[in-house]
């Protein structure tokens, strides 16, 4: 039970998945404790509390982060997703889809921060960015296919003792594809309206 | 980790005056460094002072053709933009090669510069260590040593700086701009790390109280062929156990420029002057490339452990330079 | 992929894909693991290690500490609960006295638990226990563990006795055509599960409810009565999701200490290890030292066979890392010799981590097998094929099946073993040189009595309980599709609930047992049911229960030989200039009995396969002599495997069900560690010419091997 706000505790307002929450926090109180033993959102995991592992990665304002070095008070202002916020209600986000369809897990405790972590990247390459193992960094060269090997690296923050690397590599991918296939169908909208509309007509 | 006050400071004259008004106050960027630190009891601040949010963000071109990079900005801006990306590749795979990407979203420029070692005895506060606890002893001379310094170290202390972004950057001559309660001051990055000597606990030249507010690159045609490599012990995620940036300008078979910096082994990000002394001027082949990284090298110093780093270097130039010759070729 | 049968006719669920039952809850975290359920009034419990290696407590200076803010106890030699050691535990071994936490006022090694500070809050907990001083009476301590040790002594483990020898060994040697002799070593291994040690323990109406993350509930509830000379029936144990486990989730200081802050301020206290707490008191893979002899006639067949295995212990508990085993069972010869031998030192105790025994010694002997092949000029497959013994080496028994040649057959034809060039050090992409390497594996196959009830619900569904423990095996799925077919139902009318003491004795997740162990209970209880319920007249409201107990027909289980197999194939790339080793592919093909899901068997066999490169190439526990405490015990430090580190890996198996299991099941979760670092060893000698017989084969390690290593 904190105290009242003093010289060591603060009142902060965070912003998870959406919604609001106010709370008075010990200043030495991480992201990840606050999550977890305050909020009662146990979704992040702290496997090292070190920034080593990456179990407890979150996203802040759409970029992923490892909540455990963050400190609570430190991140008012910023807009914070769990893997709690991912799916859409029910409907699970396609990389969560693809990690249960593929078995990309075995003990399940590295996986929220997988997920969150994979959404990341498949944004991350969607902006263009280049990874330390894409051969050329110019920008000239265009951004780099999202093969197994830039998965890979992309997603080496995330440690997972049980070693499903190699299905959560094959479930990156699956989803990434999907994603890649609605930002065509997106860009096809933003050019052209029309036809855009034409087939969601035809959809539906 | 102890209870500690925390502030956000607004613009950098309230950051400058809060760190003044307590001399137990630290600067808290992105925290992936300072706050691990305070989880393993090697810092005990009793406040922080936020500069995250100050308005240090940006990266701008400078009239000369070169950047001035803010200190807040992050890790993976730096290596995403597409003035680095064009003008000083090596910069951005040197950045893209630390960390993970949830880290390089959070770390900053500045804090990066200020990162302390990763020596293991550094981080365990029951173990001796000169740098944490002066005078203590070093624990890595007669121990565990393998990832430990080759170069510029004493007996005092062997630990290596763990950046892979400072060893690009020192590469391409940046210069550390900061701010104090007295005005402005700038530093090469060649003279930011102080030498080990018997204080290895001084690590920098800043003055007490300085804010760094951003890295300015000087324009560097040589940068555009550049390269960073890295060798660790596992293939992503895992700092250096020896790392180079180079760049190379080759004209009518002659090296016309060339840039070289060694990471992971030394207490500071290491510029290789005496191997690109030998380099210029001379021809560009593998033979070369040997002698001018055996001139750096000469002055190495390993320990019973990591005198391998003394053939890893070597190599790394040898390789690194003969892939820009061959690029600098096409 | 999922494949659950939603039609009127029963399932064939068994040899099916299936998703994860639980894998809705893991992929929105919703599944809640041991530190993760709330309680009110919880209160935070962290340990305080010591920070030497071997004397004397003095005192605990806990006055100052209890000032602090928030601050409820600290509890230490002095003034902790007594607890009761004397009994015998689980598989007959006496209890890990590190368990017995602030008993008395020695430290036998580095990071021994001196205190425990309990607190309102984990902030206020953890800067209460780095502040708390405890002073010592420091004595020296002997850490260092190489070849040479003159007290080393033989020492009977789990894995058999401590020496078995037959034959002649020096004459069979003598008269060998070609003879190996080579010391191999591997470091201290963390297991390093992802979710840290937790648990929280309160007092519910004069019992004791143990929320914990390990691999067998009634394992730690009876282990936390002994302790606490409590009866067994007041303690109760649950552990619904484990984040991980690999031999390291037993019974472990944390849960005690809750236990006893829990006693001591009667109200919930959660301790959880943190993760370089996890490097003193998880337990560990002892590091070893290996001596194969290997004597051979001119056609490969051997005629002498020797396989030594040094580990370490601590002073106070026996463990061995019984490395020499796989020789056991591998191998014969006329001269046969295997012996696991131990050394005492000022350490934590190590234990079981997957595969205890195999994963080491397998990089020894399959790595010296590799190597007699090479002197040989006999492809090493070839070799292994003409050293397939026809009974135990060592017992004599009958193998229940062996089908490590098929899985070298298979194996060779899909990795393209055919069209390799022996020689070493000659293919080069790049700044790489390319080799490949190969391996056999092998694991012990066992069943453990267990218990199970089944369940016909009034609804028409049914509910399976079982004390089985789901740590990332997909053991749930599994028995659900078990379950399933022997209802002779679909998969979606079956809900098997695991994790609770309280459903009575099963085999722990353990030894490649569990899964086995416990399909056994639960298809005796299926079946039970099934005939109960086709005489009685519909379901009641309270259902129909039936329980079974496997104890009678395990026991009644011929002698034989009983072992998993598998062939290990993996491509390498060398940078020698850098020293980097890259794995490009692995292949693995096990005969590893009836595989019950493929997708989450296929996940545990590539799983012990990247163990594999991890131990091969990455992991190394650093014990600093000066302080004999490890350095750079963090994953910063201790290096696993990265994504990056790891390539495309195929696992595939042969048919090779159990005979004598009624649904045919053998184990996978350890065999596919087995053979790895030999495979990948071996590619490195075809890739560069130089043995490594030292593990992890770091850079520097290749980087400083002479042309002759």
């Amino acid at each position: 039970m904190a105290p009242a706000p003093s010289s060591t505790y603060s009142a902060v307002t965070l912003n998870i998945n959406g919604e609001k929450h106010t709370l008075t926090v010990d200043h030495r109180t991480t992201l990840l404790d606050a999550l977890r033993e305050r909020l009662d959102m146990t979704g992040t995991k702290k496997g090292c509390d070190q920034g080593q592992c990456g179990a407890c990665t979150v996203l802040l304002d759409n970029r992923r982060a490892v909540a455990c070095l963050q400190l609570a008070v430190a991140a008012e202002g910023r807009e914070i997703t769990t893997i709690e916020g991912v799916a859409d209600g029910d409907q699970l986000h396609a990389v969560q889809q693809a990690f249960l369809d593929l078995d990309g897990y075995q003990c399940g405790y590295c996986t929220p921060g997988q997920i969150c972590s994979a959404v990341a990247v498949i944004e991350e390459h969607a902006a263009g960015w280049p990874s330390a193992v894409t051969d050329d960094v110019r920008p000239e060269a265009g951004p780099p296919p999202l093969t197994a090997e830039e998965i890979r690296e992309r997603m080496s923050g995330n440690l997972c003792r049980c070693g499903a690397y190699v299905s959560i590599v094959q479930a990156v991918a699956r989803a990434a594809e999907a994603d890649a296939r609605a930002r065509a169908v997106d860009g096809d909208r933003t050019a052209d309206g029309s036809q855009a509309a034409k087939r969601e007509g035809a959809a539906a | 980790m102890k209870e500690f006050g925390y502030q956000r400071a607004a613009d950098v004259s309230g950051a400058l005056a809060l760190l003044d008004a307590d001399p137990d106050a630290r600067f808290l960027g992105g925290g992936t460094n300072l706050v691990d630190l305070m989880k393993t009891g090697v810092e005990r601040p009793g406040r922080l002072v936020d500069v995250r949010e100050l308005p240090l963000d940006r990266i701008e071109s400078t009239e000369d053709g070169g950047l001035r990079i803010g200190a807040t900005v992050t890790n993976s801006d730096l290596a995403a933009h597409p003035d680095v990306r064009r003008n000083y590749p090596a910069l951005t795979q040197a950045v893209l090669a630390g960390a993970s990407g949830q880290l390089r979203n959070m770390a900053t420029v500045g804090g990066n510069l200020l990162q302390r070692t990763r020596c293991g005895y550094f981080s365990d506060v029951s173990k001796p260590c000169n740098k944490r606890v002066p005078g203590s002893g070093c624990s890595a001379i007669e121990g565990e040593h393998h990832n430990h310094a080759i170069l510029g170290a004493s007996d005092h202390c062997v630990a290596t700086h763990p950046s892979d972004m400072g060893v690009a950057l020192t590469a391409f001559d940046a210069v550390v701009d900061y701010e104090t309660v007295d005005g402005p001051g700038q530093l090469a990055l060649t003279d930011f790390y102080l030498p080990v000597g018997d204080t290895p606990h001084r690590e920098t030249a800043l003055p007490p109280g300085a804010l760094i507010t951003g890295v300015t690159l000087p324009p560097a045609p040589v940068a555009a062929n550049s390269r960073y490599r890295k060798v660790r012990e596992r293939a992503s995620y895992a700092f250096a156990i020896g790392s180079i940036a180079a760049a190379l300008d080759v004209q009518d078979g002659v090296v016309r420029d060339v840039r070289l910096a060694f990471g992971a082994v030394a207490s500071r990000p290491w510029r290789a002057h005496a191997a690109e002394q030998a380099l210029t001027g001379g021809p560009v082949d593998a033979a070369a490339f040997a002698a001018a990284a055996d001139a750096e090298l000469a002055a190495a110093r390993p320990l019973p452990h990591n005198g391998y780093k003394v053939t890893l270097m070597r190599n790394l130039v040898v390789a690194v330079l003969s892939e820009l010759a061959e690029e600098a070729g096409r | 992929m999922t494949t659950t049968t939603t039609g009127t006719r029963p399932a064939q669920a068994v040899g099916t894909a299936h998703t994860r039952v639980e894998g809705p809850d893991k992929v929105t975290g919703a599944a809640r693991y041991a530190g993760e359920i709330p309680f009110t009034e919880l209160a935070h419990g962290w340990l305080v290690l010591s920070t030497i290696t071997r004397g004397r407590i003095r005192s605990v200076e806990d006055a100052a500490v209890l000032e602090m803010p928030g601050v409820l106890t600290v509890l230490h030699h002095g003034n902790a609960p007594r607890v009761d050691t004397g009994y015998t535990g689980m598989m007959g071994m006496s209890p890990d006295p590190t368990i017995a936490v602030f008993q008395h006022d020695r430290v036998p090694h580095a990071g021994w638990p001196v205190a425990l500070v309990v607190a309102e809050t984990s902030e206020q907990a953890r800067e209460a226990a780095e502040a708390l001083v405890v002073h010592y009476e420091e004595e020296p301590h002997n850490v260092t563990f190489s070849g040479e040790h003159p007290d080393a002594y033989p020492a009977p483990g789990v894995g058999g006795p401590g020496v078995t020898e037959k034959g002649d060994l020096a004459a069979e040697l003598a008269a060998s055509a070609v003879v190996l002799d080579a010391e191999y070593t591997t470091p201290e291994e963390h297991h390093n599960p992802m979710e840290p040690h937790a648990a929280t323990a309160h007092w519910d109406g004069g019992r004791l409810e143990v929320v914990d993350s390990n691999q067998g509930t009634l394992w730690v509830a009876n282990e936390l009565a002994n302790l606490f000379s409590l009866d067994p029936a007041s303690v109760r144990v649950r552990s619904e999701h484990v984040g991980g486990g690999f031999g390291s989730k037993g019974v472990r200081a944390h849960q005690v200490a809750a236990v006893m802050a829990a006693t001591v301020l009667a109200r919930p206290v959660r301790v959880v290890m943190t993760r370089r707490q996890m490097f003193s008191l998880a337990g560990y893979r002892s590091p070893t030292t290996q001596r194969v002899r290997l004597g051979a006639d001119a056609e490969g067949r051997l005629r002498a066979l020797e396989h030594d295995c040094l580990s370490l212990t601590s002073t106070v508990h026996e463990f061995v890392e019984a490395g020499a085993g796989p020789a056991r069972v591998m191998y014969d010869a006329p001269a046969h010799r295997t012996a696991n031998r131990l050394v005492r030192l000022d350490v934590p105790s190590p234990t079981f981590m997957r595969a205890p025994g195999e994963a080491p010694g397998s990089f020894a002997l399959e790595s010296a097998v590799d190597e007699l092949a090479e002197k040989c000029g006999i492809d090493p497959i070839e070799l292994r094929l003409r050293n397939e013994p026809a009974a135990g080496p060592v017992s004599g028994l009958p193998f229940s099946t062996r089908n490590l040649p098929a899985c070298f057959r298979e194996g060779a034809r899909r990795f393209g073993w055919a069209d390799r060039d022996p020689r070493p050090g000659v293919r080069r992409d790049g700044r790489w040189l390319l080799g490949t390497g190969t391996a056999a594996a092998s694991f012990f196959v066992g069943a453990m009595p267990s218990t199970a009830a089944a369940t016909a619900e009034a609804d028409g569904t049914f509910t399976v309980r079982i004390n089985a423990s789901d740590i990332g095996t997909g053991a749930r799925t599994a028995l659900t599709l078990i379950a399933a077919d022997a209802l002779q139902v679909p998969t979606d009318r079956v809900r098997v609930r695991i994790g609770d003491s309280d459903f009575g004795p099963a085999m722990i997740a353990g030894g490649s047992m569990g899964t086995r162990s416990w399909a056994w209970a639960v298809t005796a209880a299926a079946d039970a049911l099934r005939e109960r319920v086709a005489l009685s007249d519909g379901i009641p409201p309270e259902g129909i229960t039936v329980r079974s107990d496997t104890t009678d027909a395990v026991g009644a289980l011929a002698q034989k030989e009983r072992h998993s197999f598998g062939a290990q194939f993996a491509e390498v790339a060398v940078d020698v200039a850098t020293g980097e080793v890259r794995v490009r592919r692995m292949l693995g093909i096990f005969a590893a009995g009836r595989i019950i899901n493929p997708l989450t068997a296929r996940g545990q066999l590539t799983g012990g396969m990247i163990w594999g490169i991890s131990m091969a190439l990455h992991e190394e526990a650093i014990r600093d002599e000066g302080t004999g405490a490890l350095y750079g015990a963090d994953l910063a430090g201790y290096h696993v495997a990265t994504n990056a580190d790891v390539p495309l890996i195929e696992a595939d198996w042969v048919d090779d069900p159990d005979p004598d299991d009624p649904v045919g099941i053998k184990g996978i979760g350890e065999v596919g560690i087995v053979g790895v670092a030999a495979a990948i060893a071996n590619a490195v000698w075809h890739a560069t010419g130089v043995r490594h017989r030292s593990l992890p084969i770091r850079p520097d390690r290749v980087l400083t091997a002479g042309p002759h290593a």
